[in-house]
């Protein structure tokens, strides 16, 4: 089906395999889930209307629920294993220009020659990767998690939609076919946010995330317009080959561009101030907020910076804004996570807050920090996610057992879940001290070389704003305090203490069933181990680092070397050398100690002290006072957007329908209207029927004509 | 001669306009088309000696046409009068709307 047009010379001698096939594949999945979709879909309400009562779980055999059963993680695991192949691959051949694919061309008018192409490189292997191999844990774990929902097939063809449109997103070679990708995704996030669209609230919660991300949109759009304009190319190799000679460094083009897609990340990454939709995004499936709202695709933001990162580097302004914008939005969004009560909305404050930790990352010019904590936090945001699934499938069906009516998402209804969930319990913890930065878990590795670069950052020789990058440094390393606090309390709550459930519910908890703790184990491991794979040099020689005898430390930075380094280049001649202290002194190895014994205390402190608080359930709940009532309240930004957002645009659009729509206009069309009616009425009138009548007439027309020629 | 010759055909032809446009009865409004055809003619042949013969030829035409108009046109009259039981046009108001 897919013709090679044109293999660009693959240096190493090394041959990517199968690349478009990998794509192909999810969509593969995609078409027949689809399809057995639809069909049930069509059986089920031709049974509705014919007046039987349907069972939806009647049908729930072989074609609308094993078969997907097979296919969705099926095709999932096909695609990676084909991604590890080449990985595989390409980790022997030395690689120092991307590998692009052209298949064929889409778009042709004029200057513009748009190529559906995909580019192999170092940063799109590490994100199909983890695209493929997150994505397929957590279509396994979809399989015991919806197992009894009716809309399984569409649930999985949902999926694996995602997923093609997220491998496209990262594997094209131009920032069109990106574009593609990145609309598509947020199709797919908003059809399975509103999964369970029979709820009102949960189809508004999908609307919002739309509406949100095509504001974002909106600067993506006006950036690619801007790059072609500039460069007349939009493929990613000819625009940053021409870069460096078209762009002056911090010049107002490049800047332009660099917040433009700042602009869209924000959308799409759920930053300030656009990261309103992700809380709500939480009214989709469990497993849905790992996959899309954790793991992959929010993360997009920060694969377009990484992406970008020689126009980013560019531009200083940009880049400031883009490490302010996400410390900024970590503190903020952490302190929210610190007096949420939904397990689910914790989380999605924690995304938030770790994206804007990533964003600082990319911001400060630590290309490879930033995807690096992308990638340990889609291990262990993935678990946490998936952990909170286990718990909310077992609690939900406690109470469902005993036809008991509270939320089944509330941490205030759970409490002492550890003895009935152990592996939950155990692998969730993991990911805990991961997400809080303690040495040797994988999180702390990634976020404190993002703290650490900032630092450095601030200290460069010619650094612009340097006391702005000290103002980042210490508000990251706060927000790593903040976070080791409410994860922690948010364990303690789900985990530890008095159960809440209910004796009578408490004897239905049961563990997650194989199909849903296997992806944890995975992803527990992953989330131990995955930060091994880049430590700095200086850790590595140090206690932190096993003192050298950590395996492939270091591994990741040279790996995405081709990738970062004319932006890093551009950095070394602008910035001069990074400071090698950070701003108050002392190396990266004491400030890791520092953070990492701090974090301990915190989470060991918030164990002892919380762990002996009394929950109050739910139902019994007041809301908080003074200043815990604003967090809990998240700051009232939705109230604010509310107020002077939503509302002005509501009352200019309903002006504009009912004043100038409804009357102006219409009453324009409707007065010509009449007015000829009027006239065919006044008209008629002649119209006598009488034969006498219309012979007059005639004459007097005849007499006039005559006499007008005759004069 | 030319001169009286068109100011006959005028007036029959005026005379024939008024009676269709004042008269009630079909077969008086009838024989008044055939008087401003008959104007015409006579126009035509008024006008012939000093044009050449087409005028003449032309008057045969409309005698043709005529007399094929006035065998529709009685037609019409007898079966309007079958139905109504009268030929005066007040009646016969269906040509509207």
């Amino acid at each position: 089906m897919l013709q090679v047009a044109e293999v660009a010379d693959s240096p190493g001698g090394w041959e990517p395999f199968l690349p478009g096939i990998i794509i192909l594949l999810p969509l593969l999945g995609f078409v027949v889930n689809g399809g057995l979709a639809l069909s049930a879909a069509r059986k089920s309400s031709n049974a509705v209307r014919a007046g039987h009562e349907f069972d939806f779980f009647e049908g729930t055999t072989a074609t609308t629920h094993r078969l997907p059963t097979w296919v969705g993680p099926g095709v999932m695991l096909a695609a990676f294993m084909l991604t590890l192949v080449n990985f595989v691959g390409m980790l022997g051949a030395e690689l120092h220009e991307p590998i692009i694919r052209s298949y064929w061309t889409w778009i042709s008018t004029g200057d513009l020659e748009v190529a559906v192409a995909i580019q192999l490189d170092q940063l799109s292997m590490i994100m199909m990767m983890i695209i493929t191999g997150v994505g397929f844990l957590i279509h396994v774990f979809s399989v015991g998690y919806m197992r009894d929902d009716p809309g399984y097939p569409r649930y999985f063809a949902y999926l694996n939609l995602f997923v093609f449109f997220m491998l496209v997103l990262v594997m094209a070679a131009n920032y069109a076919i990106m574009f593609v990708g990145w609309e598509g995704v947020g199709l797919c996030s908003y059809l399975l946010i509103g999964y369970w669209f029979s709820d009102k609230e949960k189809a508004s919660a999908g609307k919002k995330a739309f509406i949100v991300n095509r504001i974002g949109d909106l600067g993506f759009l006006l950036a690619i317009f801007l790059l072609f304009l500039v460069f007349q190319s939009l493929d990613y190799q000819e625009v940053f080959r021409q870069a460096p000679d078209v762009f002056v460094y911090g010049g107002p083009v490049v800047t332009t561009v660099a917040l433009l897609f700042l602009v869209a990340a924000t959308g799409k990454s759920a930053q300030i101030p656009l990261f309103v939709w992700l809380p709500d995004a939480m009214a989709g499936p469990t497993p849905v907020s790992a996959l899309i709202h954790a793991a992959t695709m929010v993360t997009a933001g920060v694969y377009l910076v990484a992406r970008s990162s020689l126009l980013f580097a560019m531009s200083p302004l940009g880049s400031a804004a883009v490490a302010g914008i996400g410390v900024l939005t970590a503190l903020f969004a952490a302190t929210i996570a610190l007096k949420q009560n939904d397990i689910k909305k914790v989380l999605a404050y924690s995304t938030v807050s770790q994206l804007g930790y990533m964003f600082l990352g990319v911001g400060v010019g630590a290309y490879t920090a930033g995807v690096f904590h992308l990638m340990t936090h889609a291990f262990f945001k993935a678990l946490l996610f998936l952990g909170a699934g286990a718990v909310i499938h077992s609690v939900h069906h406690a109470l469902h057992r005993t036809h008991k009516d509270c939320d089944a998402q509330d941490m205030r209804n759970m409490g002492g879940l550890r003895a009935h969930m152990p592996i939950t319990w155990i692998t969730m913890w993991l990911a805990t001290l991961a997400i809080s930065g303690i040495w040797p878990f994988a999180g702390f590795f990634s976020k404190d070389e993002i703290i650490w670069m900032t630092g450095a950052m601030a200290g460069a020789e010619n650094a612009p704003y340097s006391g702005l990058y000290t103002i980042y440094w210490i508000l990251a390393l706060a927000t790593a305090m903040l976070t080791a606090f409410y994860m922690t309390r948010l364990m303690v709550m789900t985990f530890h203490g008095a159960n809440r459930t209910g004796v009578k519910e408490a004897e239905h908890l049961h563990e997650a069933p194989r199909t849903m703790w296997i992806p944890l184990a995975i992803l527990s491991a992953l989330s131990v181990f995955g930060g091994w794979i880049n430590v700095t040099a200086d850790l590595r020689a140090s206690v932190l680092g096993g003192f050298g005898l950590l395996p492939m430390s270091e591994w990741f930075h040279h790996w995405l070397e081709p990738v970062t380094e004319a932006a890093r280049a551009v950095q070394e001649a602008n910035l001069g050398e990074l400071a090698h202290s950070a701003p108050f002194g002392g190396g990266e190895v004491m400030w890791g100690l520092i953070s990492t014994s701090a974090a301990l205390i915190i989470v060991f402190g918030t164990v002892r002290l919380f762990g002996k608080r009394e929950v109050t359930v739910a139902a019994e709940d007041v809301q908080p006072q003074g200043f815990s009532r604003v967090l809990y309240n998240k700051w009232y930004v939705d109230e604010f957007y509310h107020r002077w957002v939503v509302d002005p645009i509501l009352t200019t659009s309903r002006f504009l329908w009912r004043v100038v729509d409804a009357t102006l206009i219409d009453g324009a069309v409707n007065l010509i209207g009449n007015a000829t009616r009027l006239a065919g009425w006044v008209g008629s009138l002649f119209q006598t029927g009488q034969v006498n009548t219309y012979a007059f007439f005639l004459t007097v027309g005849v007499l006039i004509i005559l006499s007008v020629i005759a004069l | 001669m030319l001169v009286e010759s068109l100011v006959l055909g005028g007036l029959i032809f005026a005379i024939g306009t008024l009676g269709v446009i004042v008269r009630r009865n079909v077969i008086i409004m009838f024989l008044c088309i055939e008087l401003q055809l008959n104007a015409v003619n006579l126009t035509f042949v008024a006008l012939s000696r000093y044009h050449g013969i087409e005028g003449q030829l032309f008057v045969f035409f409309v005698m043709t046409v005529a007399a094929a108009e006035a065998a529709v046109g009685l037609a019409i009259i007898i079966s309007i009068f079958r139905h109504y039981q009268t030929v005066n046009v007040n009646h016969f108001n269906l040509l509207k709307w």
